[in-house]
C-alpha cells in the first residue's frame, strides 16, 4: 500500500508529460490544465490503492485516460465511433520517395525533422478522431505497450493495434498533405508509385 | 538461437509482404524474440524492406519528440501540490 506522504516526491515527476499527453488529447491549453489537475487530485486519493512497485506513470496515465473520456471527451460531444479514411500502407514513405534521393548523407529523421514543423505534426496527431487518437497518442507520444493501452483504454488488444494501424496511416496522409500544401514535396511523388 | 527453416538468400515478395505486414508489431517491440529473429534475417537481405522499416522508426522518433514538448503553464505545479494538502505546517500530517 502506497503512503500518501511520499505521493508528491513519487508522482510530480510525470507532470511535464502528463500535461503533453492532456494537450493531444483536449486540444487546447485550459482543458489540459484542468485535466492534469484533475488526475493529481484523483490520483493523491486513491493512492493507496496504488501497488508499490508497479508502475507509477502507467498508472496516472490510465487514470488521465478515464478522465479524460468520462469527462472531457462528453463535453466536446463528438462522436464516439467516428470512422476514419482508408489509406495505403506505408502513406508516408510511399509518397515521400524524393525526399529521400534527396537527402544524400542525411538520415530520413533529420529531413523530417526539418520538413516537418511541430505544430503540423501536433495537429496531424490532434485531428484524429478518438477512438484512433488515444492509442496514438498513448502508443508513440508515451511509449505504452499494447497491454497497458489495451488497459487504460479497456478493449481488447487486436483492437488497440487495429486502431494504431488506421490512426498511424491517417496522420502520415495529414503529413503528406501538409508538405504538398506547402510545396515541400512535389505532387508527382505522391502519384508516383 | 539456433538457426531457422528460413534461410533463403534471394528474399521472394511474399516474405517481403509478410515481412512489411509486421512492421508496426516489430517497431513496438511487441513481437516474440522468434519473430523479431526472423524479421532481422530479411532485413539483412532485402534493402527495400530494410528502407520502409528505417523510415518508420524515425518517423516514430519525430513524432514522439514534436507531440512531447509542450510547456507547462506557470503555476500548474503549485496548484497541483495545493491540492494535495502538502504538510504546510511541519506536524508530519498531511494539510
Amino acid at each position: 500500500m502506497a503512503d500518501q506522504a511520499t505521493f508528491a516526491d513519487e508522482a510530480m515527476q510525470y507532470a511535464p508529460q502528463l500535461y503533453s499527453g492532456a494537450m493531444r488529447m483536449t486540444r487546447n491549453r485550459s482543458d489540459a490544465e484542468d485535466l492534469v489537475q484533475e488526475t493529481y487530485l484523483k490520483a493523491y486519493r486513491s493512492y493507496h490503492t496504488f501497488t508499490e512497485g508497479t508502475n507509477l506513470r502507467a498508472w496516472l496515465f490510465r487514470i488521465m485516460t478515464n478522465t479524460y473520456i468520462n469527462t472531457y471527451r462528453a463535453k466536446q460531444r463528438r462522436p464516439d465511433e467516428t470512422e476514419l479514411g482508408e489509406f495505403e500502407d506505408l502513406y508516408l514513405y510511399k509518397n515521400l520517395g524524393a525526399l529521400q534521393d534527396a537527402g544524400v548523407g542525411r538520415s530520413a529523421e533529420e529531413s523530417l525533422m526539418e520538413l516537418l514543423p511541430d505544430d503540423e505534426v501536433k495537429r496531424a496527431l490532434e485531428e484524429l478522431p478518438d477512438n484512433f487518437r488515444l492509442p496514438v497518442i498513448l502508443a508513440d507520444v508515451e511509449g505504452f505497450s499494447y497491454k497497458e493501452i489495451a488497459e487504460m483504454l479497456d478493449i481488447p488488444i487486436g483492437t488497440v493495434m487495429s486502431r494504431l494501424h488506421r490512426g498511424r496511416k491517417a496522420m502520415q496522409k495529414a503529413l503528406h498533405d501538409f508538405a504538398l500544401q506547402r510545396g515541400l514535396v512535389s505532387a508527382q511523388t505522391a502519384e508516383g508509385e | 538461437m539456433s538457426e531457422e527453416s528460413t534461410t533463403t538468400d534471394e528474399p521472394a515478395a511474399s516474405d517481403c509482404a509478410e515481412t512489411l505486414r509486421e512492421l508496426d508489431v516489430f517497431l513496438d517491440g511487441e513481437l516474440s524474440g522468434h519473430q523479431q529473429a526472423a524479421i532481422r534475417h530479411h532485413l539483412e537481405g532485402c534493402m527495400d524492406c530494410l528502407g520502409a522499416f528505417d523510415f518508420h522508426a524515425e518517423l516514430k522518433i519525430v513524432v514522439a519528440q514534436k507531440c512531447n514538448n509542450d510547456e507547462m503553464p506557470a503555476g500548474l505545479l503549485g496548484k497541483i501540490e495545493q491540492c494535495f494538502g502538502t504538510d504546510f505546517d511541519g506536524d508530519g500530517t498531511i494539510g
